[in-house]
């Protein structure tokens, strides 16, 4: 996925036929022809791009109509250490520009040693939070046991792809210790795409700055502190340069033995 | 295509409008201006006026009392929803006596200062579209609504300069706490007769805590034991 067109094994391009068919263009590495494949699908079809990528170019240009997944403003993080893990979000709750509220809950706990992060649309991120929940506790009553973090992210990726057409407007962040503590992150878009991170996962509206400082300050097999340290750090240097998130912060940091929470202090502006 | 103004009054000469001289250059003409080429000139005129909007993500405030004009202002500059810079100056000193503020732009504050004797204490809001209001206090920005909620409260002619002072640095303090698109630095700023002072800067994180203290137990960490494996 990462090579250019030019070293790739072939150069693939998916197009969308006015004659309800979507055809497949093919160019193998060494042919000079193209391999054409289509199929019918019985209505005329359209890309539909996951909605993260498209938020990001209306945060960019000032004239553009603020994004839905923008609306409210949200900062989330997670961060693996050496056999410990930490999520961290950032407290606001606006309407655009708007501050209501300085202590919104974004972080939430499935079990001891599970925690969802859901960025995005406030009213999505407690609807799908109240599902999560309900769903985990039918599994906890059938399995009589906590979830583990991998099939907890398969059950959050198989109930937002569920509303494939009309998704929740979030995007989760699942972090967790699996069996002999191995700690497990990953980070999704509003329809259940799973993306694994051996390092750190970020999402929301300051999910720009968020990759700049985790990409500069992370450092592998940190220990609890320094892994609470880095990520407050990285999130309060991140909201710091969003207009929509902010306004403090709340950080968890998960060991095996036990679970830290502390509210941060940052600018209220 | 050139606007005709030639039905306007003008105190100016008018030879040689209509029949283009290009030996005058311009020179002696009515007043004119270039119309752009477009068929849809509404819809041009709106994107024009949208290009060359003062940034909105901000709050300036100021009012007139007892002791002169007390001015303030956020240091906040933003583009959509990123932050480009927190200490920007938008308190315009134009001369020892007069002050300005970015919303209305640099160069309407230097028109002010070409047609304004000094008599007195004044304020003027002025605006692109050619509006000018004069009162004895006016808050700009996106974080306007805001701080007219606390400058209106807490207004009275008879203030000092430290009570006036205090209300202006709360209005904006209030303004950048609700307002995501205001915050930086509140800067105040007091015109009297001897000219304008500034009179204090404060960071508004800091700002915040100053208010409103955090007591040391809510700030400290919250420890819960992991449930038994």
């Amino acid at each position: 996925m990462d090579k250019s067109p030019m070293e790739a094994e072939a150069t693939i391009y998916l197009l969308c036929g006015k004659d309800n068919k979507v055809y497949l263009l093919k160019l193998q590495k060494g042919n000079t022809s193209w391999d054409i494949s289509s199929f019918n699908l019985g209505f005329e079809p359209r890309f539909i791009f996951s909605a993260r990528k498209s938020s990001k170019l209306c945060s960019a240009n000032p004239n553009l109509p603020m994004s839905i997944f923008e609306y409210n403003g949200s900062a989330v993080v997670a961060m693996v250490g050496k056999n410990c893990f930490a999520i961290a979000s950032d407290r606001r709750l606006g309407v655009q520009l708007q501050t209501i509220a300085t202590d919104f809950q974004r972080i939430s706990k499935i079990h001891d040693r599970v925690f969802i992060g859901l960025s995005g649309l406030a009213t999505d991120v407690q609807t799908l939070y109240q599902r999560l929940v309900f769903r985990h506790k039918l599994y906890q009553l059938r399995e009589e046991r906590d979830m583990k973090p991998e099939t907890f992210a398969s059950l959050v990726s198989a109930i937002l792809y569920e509303k494939r057409f009309g998704p929740y407007l979030c995007q989760p962040v699942i972090a967790g210790l699996g069996e002999d503590d191995k700690p497990f992150i990953c980070t999704m878009d509003s329809i259940g795409a799973k993306e694994l991170a051996k390092d750190f996962v970020v999402s929301g509206t300051a999910s720009e700055s968020l990759y700049g400082a985790c990409e500069a300050m992370y450092k592998p097999d940190m220990e609890a502190e320094e892994l609470f340290e880095t990520i407050s750090q990285a999130l309060l240097s991140s909201v710091d340069r969003d207009c929509l998130s902010g306004w403090g912060g709340h950080v968890y940091v998960v060991t095996p033995t036990e679970i830290k929470e502390r509210i941060l202090k940052g600018r209220m502006d | 295509m050139k606007l005709d103004t030639s039905g306007f009054e003008t105190s100016m000469p008018t030879i040689g409008f209509g029949s283009s001289n290009d030996m005058l250059d311009g020179f002696s003409t009515v007043p004119s201006f270039d119309l752009p080429r477009t068929t849809d000139f509404d819809g041009f005129q709106k994107e024009a006026v949208q290009m060359v909007k003062p940034a909105k993500g901000t709050t300036t405030l100021a009012f007139i009392f007892k002791e002169g004009v007390m001015v303030a202002a956020d240091s906040r500059a933003s583009m959509g929803g990123y932050i480009s810079s927190q200490s920007v100056k938008k308190i315009i000193e134009i001369n020892p006596y007069m002050l300005g503020t970015m919303a209305g732009g640099a160069a309407d504050c230097q028109f002010w200062h070409r047609n304004l004797g000094i008599k007195g204490p004044g304020l003027y809001y002025v605006d692109n579209e050619g509006g000018r209001l004069k009162g004895d206090r006016f808050s700009v920005g996106s974080g306007s609504p805001y701080a007219y909620g606390v400058l209106d409260s807490g207004y009275k002619f008879d203030m000092s300069v430290e009570e006036a002072s205090e209300l202006a640095r709360r209005s904006i303090y209030h303004a950048t706490f609700r307002d995501g698109a205001s915050g930086g630095v509140a800067s105040v700023y007091h015109v009297g007769p001897n000219g304008w002072t500034k009179l204090s800067g404060d960071d508004v994180g800091e700002l915040h805590y100053h208010y409103y203290p955090v007591p040391p137990a809510i700030a400290e960490q919250v420890m819960e034991e992991a449930a038994a494996e």
